[in-house]
């Protein structure tokens, strides 16, 4: 037990605005969320309905739901689900920044996509169902959990990025999240019918063109990257222009 | 339950609700008026696919029939557990399924979860935790992950997770411990159609279900926790 459960939250200012952010700590139970850590950010999130704040930066680095806590976890990422998106609903932008060891997973991989805006470092991971978790439930013939270079193909930063998934690929430190939040501090996606159809066809063409790739090396070269072998080892600046023609950003 | 006899007895006035696979649409007929359904069956695992499918869907209804209230009847075991599944983003086809959802509930649409077989994890999420009140009916399962998927997980022995589950109620799966949690709403006795319309003379309102779970003794810190943070302080305290 840890007197703040793996999350820490306040209030600060970004680029002289005030902002509201809220910190998980993966080194705490894998920054796994149970009913008070949960609670924590519904209520950081509440209290943006109530002060309209410039932004409210998640720094998210997550197994997903507590599973010592199973039943209050679950329903606790599924409180601050419906809390992030009403708080879009709002107006203000949520921003999901993703760069820590555990990276996004479980119900909070869904919550980051709940989000205005998802960044990613390189070495951050973001999906639903992790490696370790796959090669326990389908074997180790489904997927090799040890394979580390398949898993950043995966879940990596640079895959999220190229899918729309993610929508900045950062260095790795605290300057290049903190400039990342600064920008994307004033881009908002409306939940509204029209938006929602736009991002409806985005996934819809993903699922036509590149649904047929089981690893994320086929779906660079499906997506029309050129030698995609060559991406893991490029750093962000190369990256982003090797890929600019084939990256899909979400609308 | 299986699904001809459920819908038979949701709607004794008459439904239009086929089956594509594991996947349930159309509309059902009650007192107030239409309803639109949607629903999974036989616990299928949603992939990229039925996420997406399952989210033109609730499109389709919020562009169609604006207003009309909207019933999912949940089914599955959760995600389904894939490489490619991941290397599409499920992820993000199951965020994009919640705020589907979500949309459709700030324009107006009641939106009612019915368990009538499984619920688990990340189709939980996306779909039947979205909605303004989530029922079930007897002998419905809710869990995070089944035990033995837990076991795999966490290495704790399954019988050691039984055993400590038969004591836990934020452990152990079951729809009892998620009425206490203040998840589930209520559970539906027959006549279920009666059931059905008491739900529906709601309207959609704010998440209560930590509300719920305080005042049901199930889960006492996450209302006062997230009150105390938001600053909001309420007549009485």
């Amino acid at each position: 037990v840890a007197f703040d459960d793996g999350v820490v939250i306040g209030t600060g200012l970004l680029d002289g605005r005030p902002v509201l952010g809220a910190s998980q700590e993966g080194r705490f139970l894998g920054g796994a969320v149970g009913e008070v850590h949960g609670a924590k950010l519904t209520g950081l999130l509440r209290r943006a309905l109530e002060e309209r704040p410039a932004a409210v930066l998640l720094l998210l680095d997550t197994g997903g739901v507590r599973l010592q806590e199973a039943n209050a976890g679950i329903i606790a990422v599924s409180e601050v689900m419906r809390a992030v998106l009403a708080v879009r609903a709002a107006g203000i932008p949520v921003l999901a920044l993703v760069g820590g060891a555990w990276g996004c997973f479980g119900g909070m991989g869904i919550v980051a996509r709940c989000c205005d805006t998802v960044v990613m470092s390189e070495e951050a991971r973001m999906g639903i169902s992790g490696p370790d978790v796959i090669e326990a439930t389908r074997g180790v013939e489904e997927l090799d959990a040890s394979d580390r270079a398949m898993v950043w193909r995966t879940w990596g930063g640079k895959h999220r990025v190229l899918l729309g998934e993610a929508d900045q690929l950062v260095e790795d430190s605290l300057t290049a999240f903190r400039e990342a939040a600064r920008q994307a501090m004033g881009r908002t996606r409306p939940l509204t019918l029209v938006a929602l159809e736009a991002e409806q066809a985005w996934l819809a063409r993903r699922l036509g063109d590149l649904g047929g790739c089981a690893d994320g090396l086929e779906a660079w070269r499906a997506a029309g990257v050129d030698r995609p072998e060559r991406l893991p080892l490029l750093e962000p600046a190369d990256w982003n222009a090797a890929v600019a023609g084939a990256r899909r950003a979400r609308p | 339950v299986s699904v001809e006899p459920l819908l038979r007895q949701l709607f004794p006035g008459g439904h239009a609700v086929r089956r594509e696979g594991d996947l349930l649409v159309g509309t059902g007929r009650t007192p107030a008026g239409e309803l639109a359904v949607l629903g999974l069956c036989d616990g299928v695992e949603v992939g990229v696919e039925l996420a997406l499918r399952l989210a033109a869907e609730v499109l389709r209804v919020v562009r169609e029939h604006p207003g009309r209230p909207i019933l999912t009847l949940v089914d599955s075991r959760g995600q389904r557990m894939s490489k490619r599944d991941e290397v599409l983003g499920l992820n993000g086809f199951l965020g994009h399924l919640a705020s589907c959802v979500e949309l459709a509930r700030r324009q107006g649409h009641l939106v009612l979860a019915l368990v009538h077989g499984q619920a688990s994890s990340g189709s939980f999420l996306a779909l039947g935790m979205m909605a303004d009140e989530i029922h079930a009916v007897d002998g419905a399962v809710l869990s995070v992950m089944n035990l033995p998927a837990m076991s795999k997980v966490t290495k704790i022995p399954l019988e050691r997770l039984e055993t400590l589950s038969r004591g836990s109620p934020v452990l152990a799966p079951g729809l009892a411990n998620y009425v206490r949690l203040g998840c589930v709403s209520s559970v539906w006795q027959p006549p279920l159609s009666a059931a059905l319309e008491a739900a529906l003379a709601r309207r959609p309102g704010p998440d209560r279900r930590a509300a719920q779970g305080l005042e049901r003794g199930g889960r006492t810190l996450a209302e006062p926790v997230a009150r105390r943070v938001s600053g909001v302080v309420t007549d009485g305290e």
